[in-house]
C-alpha cells in the first residue's frame, strides 16, 4: 500500500466509506492507489463490497465519507459520461434491443466517429474475442459465455484508459476462460490499460493480476502482488482464503523479533513466524501451505520441533499426492508433495512425524 | 434413429402399439383434464360472453318481424311494382287485412308499427290507430278493402307507405348497418340519410379522435409518473402507488361528478382562475358539457390503466443498462433516448391499447360532463337501446365498433407488432 508513489496515482480511494442504508457500512475505510497500466483485482466473498467499489468508481454510487480520485481530480467533478472508464458489468447489460454489432458501435457513436471508422473498429474488436460472425445477433440469442465476451469487447471497443471488469468471466468454460484470461492481460499490457477486475476465483486473480486486493467485511485484507500473497499471507483470512492452507491453534509460548513458538492445544510445540502476534499469551492461528510440509527428516534441520501425524486418506492426483492427516486434534491436515520418482506413497493409517521451515510457518491472528 | 424408422416403418411402443398412437393417447388424457379444470370458466365465459356477442351480430341484420307479422302482405306485394308510383291492387289490401286481424289479435302489430317507424316517421301511430277498426273486420265477409283502409288512415293511401313495408320485408336486412353509417334502404337502393339526421359517422370520427386524443395525454401524463414509480426507493414508491391505484376505491359515478363540480362555470378551477385574475369574471372557461371535459375527465379516469403496464415493464428494465451506456460515453439524453425509452416501448403499447379500448367504448363519464358536443358513439348506443329501443340499429353500431376496434389492433400488430407488448 505503501510502496506505491501518491503523485503517480491514476486512481486513488481515500479513506472511503460506503453506506447504503445509513446503518451498516458496505466500504469501511478503503484506501488504494494505482498506477497507471496496472492490473489489479479485487478478490472477496460475496458480497464484500467489490462491485460497490466499482460503482463508486464508475460514478454511480457516491461514497458516503472519504475522496477517490481519477487522474489527480476528484471524480465527483466529473459526470459518469465524462469519465472514459470502460465497464463490464456482473450481468453484462448488453442492450437487448440492439445487434451485437449495434451495442459495439454505441459507445463510437456517442463518441461521433463515422461510419467507416466504426464499423473497423466494431469489426477489430469481434475478431479479437472470437466472436467475428455473430455481428447480426440479438443478445438474447447468445449463451452466457458468448454475451460475455460481447459486453468484454463493448467495454474496450472504444479504448478507454481506465477499465473496470466485474467477473467478466463467470460463465465461461475452464478452457475458454484460461484463453479469455490470457487475452485479457495481453490486452491489457499492450494498450497500457490501467484495469480493475473483480472475480471470485482465486487462480484467476493470481495468474492475471500485477496486484491483488483481497476484500473481506468492507476492507482491504491484503494488498500485494501475487506471489507475496501466496507466500506472505498478513492475516488468516488472506490465508484461508487464498489457495489451500492448513490451520493450527494454540498460544504463543516466547517471542523473539523474527522467530516465536507456538504451543498448540493438545500441548505440542512449533515454530513460527511472528506476524500478528506480539507477546506471549496471545492466542495465535498458525498457517501453513500444504506444499511446504514435509515428512522426509533428512530434509529437515536437526533441531526443528516435529509433530506427530496419522495418515488418514492418500488422494493420487496425478502430479500430486495429497495426504489427508491428523495432526495435533486437527483431522483436515493437508500436505501434498510432488509426485517425483523417489516420492513415498504413505498409507492410510501410518504414523509418522511432519515439519517445516521455520519461516513457511506464521503465526496469524487467532 | 430416423434412419430406423425409415427401415422398419413406424416405431412401437413397449406394448407393441405404434409410438404415434400411444403418444396421442396419452396426450389425450392430459388435453381433457385440462378442458375439464377449465370448463366452468369456459361454461361461463361462453354464457355471458361469446352468447351475447354473437346474439347482437345476429340482430343487426335480423328482421323476420316484418315478414312473421304479414306474411301474406309480403307475398302480396312481391307482385307490385313500386316504381309506378301507383297504389297496389286489392289483392295486397286483402292480404295485409287478414295478417293485421291476426296480428291486432296477437297484439303485434305496434311492435311492427315501432319497427317501421324507424324508416319513417308517422308509421308508429298510424298502426296503432288502425289497429282497433282493423281487429273488428272480417275478411270473409266484409270486402274489398282498399277505400276502407284508406277511409280508416290516408297512410294507407300512400305508395310511400307500401314501399317501405315491401323494402323492409326480407327476413335479413343491411338495413340497420346503412343507418348506422348515414345512410337508408330505399326501393331505388341505399341512399345517404337526409343531411340533418346524418350524426353518426360523425359521432364515429369524434369518438376515434377523441380516445386518441385521450391515450396520447394519457402517455404523456403516465410515463414520468411510472418512471419514477420504478426507479424511486421502494419505500416511496409504494406510497406513489397507493396515490396511483386510490381512485380505483371511490366509485366512477363518483369521481366522474367531481370532474362536474371541479370545471362548472362556477367550478373550482374557474373560480380560482378568476381569483387570481387570469381570465375576467364574464369571460369565464367553457371547460364543460363539450369535448375538452371530456377529454380531461376521461384521462384522469383511465390514467392509471397507462401507468400500471408503463410501470411493470419500467420495472424489468435493469439500472445497469442506462450505467452501461453512461460509461460508454453516452449522455442522459441519448441513455434515455437510444436505450431507456426503447425498452419502455412494450409498456406504452401495452397501455395505449388498453386505454384506446376502455376509451373508444366508455359511456357513463362522456353523459355525465360531454353535454351534446363531448359524447360518444356509446352513448348513442345506449339511447337506442334504452330510449328509442331500436336495438338492431343499437346491434349495427355496436358491431361497427367492434369491428374498428380490430381494425385498429390489427394495424397496430402490422406497425408495433403484438409482441411488443407486455403487462409486465
Ligand atoms: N443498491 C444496494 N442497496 C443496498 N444494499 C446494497 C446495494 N448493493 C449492494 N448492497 C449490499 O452491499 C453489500 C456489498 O455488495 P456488493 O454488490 O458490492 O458485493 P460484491 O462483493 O460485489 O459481491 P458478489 O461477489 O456477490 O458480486 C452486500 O451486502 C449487499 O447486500
Ligand atoms: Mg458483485
Amino acid at each position: 500500500m505503501t510502496d506505491i508513489n501518491n503523485d503517480a496515482a491514476f486512481v486513488e480511494f481515500q479513506r472511503v466509506q460506503k453506506s447504503y442504508d445509513g446503518e451498516n457500512l458496505v466500504v469501511k475505510d478503503l484506501n488504494l492507489a494505482m498506477p497507471k497500466g496496472e492490473f489489479l483485482t479485487m478478490l472477496g466473498p460475496s458480497g464484500s463490497g467489490k462491485t460497490t467499489c466499482l460503482m463508486m468508481l464508475a460514478g454511480f454510487e457516491t461514497a458516503t465519507h472519504g475522496e477517490i480520485l481519477l487522474d489527480g481530480k476528484p471524480i465527483n467533478n466529473i459526470p459518469p459520461h465524462k469519465r472514459g472508464i470502460g465497464m463490464v458489468f456482473q450481468n453484462y447489460a448488453l442492450f437487448p434491443h440492439m445487434t451485437v454489432a449495434e451495442n459495439l458501435a454505441f459507445p463510437l457513436e456517442v463518441r461521433k466517429l463515422g461510419k467507416s471508422e466504426r464499423d473497423e473498429k466494431v469489426k477489430r474488436a469481434l475478431d479479437m474475442v472470437q466472436m467475428g460472425a455473430f455481428g447480426g445477433r440479438r443478445p438474447a440469442q447468445l449463451s452466457g459465455g458468448q454475451q460475455q465476451r460481447i459486453a468484454l469487447a463493448r467495454a474496450l471497443v472504444f479504448e478507454p484508459e481506465l477499465v473496470l471488469m466485474d467477473e467478466p468471466l463467470g460463465a465461461l468454460d475452464k478452457q475458454l476462460r484460461e484463453h479469455m484470461q490470457f487475452e485479457i492481460t495481453r490486452l491489457a499490457h499492450e494498450l497500457g490499460i490501467t484495469t480493475v477486475y473483480v472475480t471470485h476465483d482465486q487462480t484467476e486473480a493470481l495468474t492475471m493480476s500485477d496486484r491483488v486486493a483481497v476484500f473481506d467485511d468492507g476492507r482491504i485484507q491484503q494488498l500485494a502482488p501475487p506471489d507475496q500473497l501466496y507466500e506472505e499471507p498478513e492475516n488468516s483470512f488472506v490465508a484461508q482464503f487464498i489457495g489451500e492452507n492448513n490451520t493450527l491453534e494454540g498460544v504463543v509460548k516466547s517471542i523473539e523479533s523474527d522467530a516465536c513458538v507456538v504451543q498448540l492445544d493438545d500441548g505440542s510445540e512449533i515454530d513460527a513466524v511472528p506476524i500478528n502476534v506480539h507477546a506471549p499469551g496471545d492466542r495465535t492461528k498458525v498457517s501453513i501451505r500444504p506444499e511446504r510440509v514435509e515428512f522426509n527428516k533428512n530434509r529437515l534441520h536437526a533441531d526443528a520441533h516435529t509433530l506427530k501425524a496419522t495418515v488418514k486418506e492418500f488422494i493420487y492426483m496425478g502430479d500430486v499426492f495429497r495426504f489427508r492427516m491428523s495432526v495435533a486434534g486437527n483431522d483436515e491436515f493437508i500436505v501434498k508433495t510432488r509426485n517425483a520418482p523417489d516420492a513415498t506413497r504413505l498409507q492410510p493409517g501410518q504414523e509418522i512425524e511432519i515439519g517445516w521451515l521455520a519461516k513457511d510457518c506464521r503465526a496469524l491472528d487467532a | 434413429m430416423t434412419d430406423a424408422t425409415q427401415n422398419t416403418g413406424p416405431m412401437l411402443a413397449a406394448d407393441g402399439t405404434p409410438l404415434k398412437q400411444s403418444l396421442a393417447r396419452s396426450l389425450r388424457r392430459q388435453k381433457l383434464r385440462a378442458l375439464m379444470l377449465i370448463a366452468p370458466l369456459l361454461l361461463f365465459v361462453l354464457l355471458s360472453f361469446i352468447i351475447p356477442i354473437a346474439s347482437m351480430l345476429f340482430r343487426s341484420v335480423e328482421n323476420n318481424i316484418v315478414g312473421d307479422t304479414l306474411p301474406l302482405t309480403v307475398e302480396a306485394l312481391q307482385n307490385w311494382d313500386e316504381t309506378t308510383g301507383e297504389l297496389p291492387d286489392e289483392a295486397v289490401y286483402d292480404a295485409f287485412v287478414r295478417d293485421m286481424v291476426v296480428a291486432v289479435d296477437n297484439k303485434t302489430h305496434t311492435r311492427l308499427g315501432s319497427r317501421l317507424n324507424y324508416e319513417e316517421t308517422g308509421m308508429s301511430s298510424m298502426f296503432r290507430r288502425s289497429g282497433r277498426k282493423l281487429g273488428k273486420l272480417d275478411p270473409e265477409t266484409d270486402g274489398p278493402f282498399k277505400e276502407q283502409l284508406i277511409e280508416i288512415h290516408d297512410g294507407w293511401g300512400e305508395p310511400q307507405t307500401w314501399a317501405v313495408i315491401k323494402t323492409h320485408s326480407p327476413a335479413i336486412t343491411n338495413g340497420y348497418f346503412l343507418n348506422a353509417v348515414d345512410m337508408r334502404r330505399t326501393p331505388e337502393g341505399a341512399q345517404a340519410q337526409p343531411e340533418d339526421k346524418q350524426i353518426l359517422i360523425k359521432l364515429f370520427g369524434r369518438t376515434l379522435f377523441m380516445s386518441l386524443v385521450i391515450t396520447a395525454s394519457c402517455i404523456l401524463l403516465a410515463y414520468p409518473v411510472s418512471y419514477l414509480l420504478a426507479t424511486l426507493p421502494m419505500r416511496v414508491s409504494n406510497l406513489l402507488m397507493i396515490l396511483v391505484l386510490l381512485p380505483f376505491w371511490t366509485s366512477l359515478l363518483v369521481r366522474t361528478s367531481a370532474w362536474k363540480v371541479m370545471l362548472q362555470q362556477q367550478g373550482v378551477i374557474n373560480e380560482t382562475l378568476v381569483w387570481l385574475g387570469l381570465v375576467a369574471d364574464d369571460a369565464r372557461l367553457v371547460i364543460i358539457n363539450n369535448q375538452i371535459g371530456t377529454i380531461i375527465a376521461m384521462t384522469h379516469i383511465l390514467l392509471p390503466f397507462m401507468i400500471l403496464p408503463m410501470y411493470s415493464v419500467m420495472q424489468t428494465i435493469p439500472v445497469s443498462y442506462t450505467r452501461a451506456a453512461k460509461s460508454m460515453g453516452a449522455t442522459n439524453w441519448t441513455t434515455f433516448w437510444r436505450i431507456y425509452f426503447p425498452q419502455s416501448i412494450p409498456g406504452i403499447g401495452a397501455g395505449s391499447i388498453l386505454v384506446f379500448i376502455l376509451a373508444i367504448g366508455y359511456y357513463i363519464t362522456p353523459e355525465i360532463v360531454g353535454g351534446t358536443k363531448g359524447v360518444f358513439i356509446s352513448n348513442r348506443i345506449a339511447y337506442h337501446i334504452s330510449s328509442s329501443l331500436n336495438w338492431g340499429l343499437a346491434a349495427a353500431l355496436g358491431t361497427i365498433l367492434l369491428g374498428v376496434v380490430l381494425l385498429l389492433y390489427w394495424v397496430y400488430d402490422k406497425i408495433v407488432g403484438i409482441d411488443n407488448v407486455k403487462l409486465g
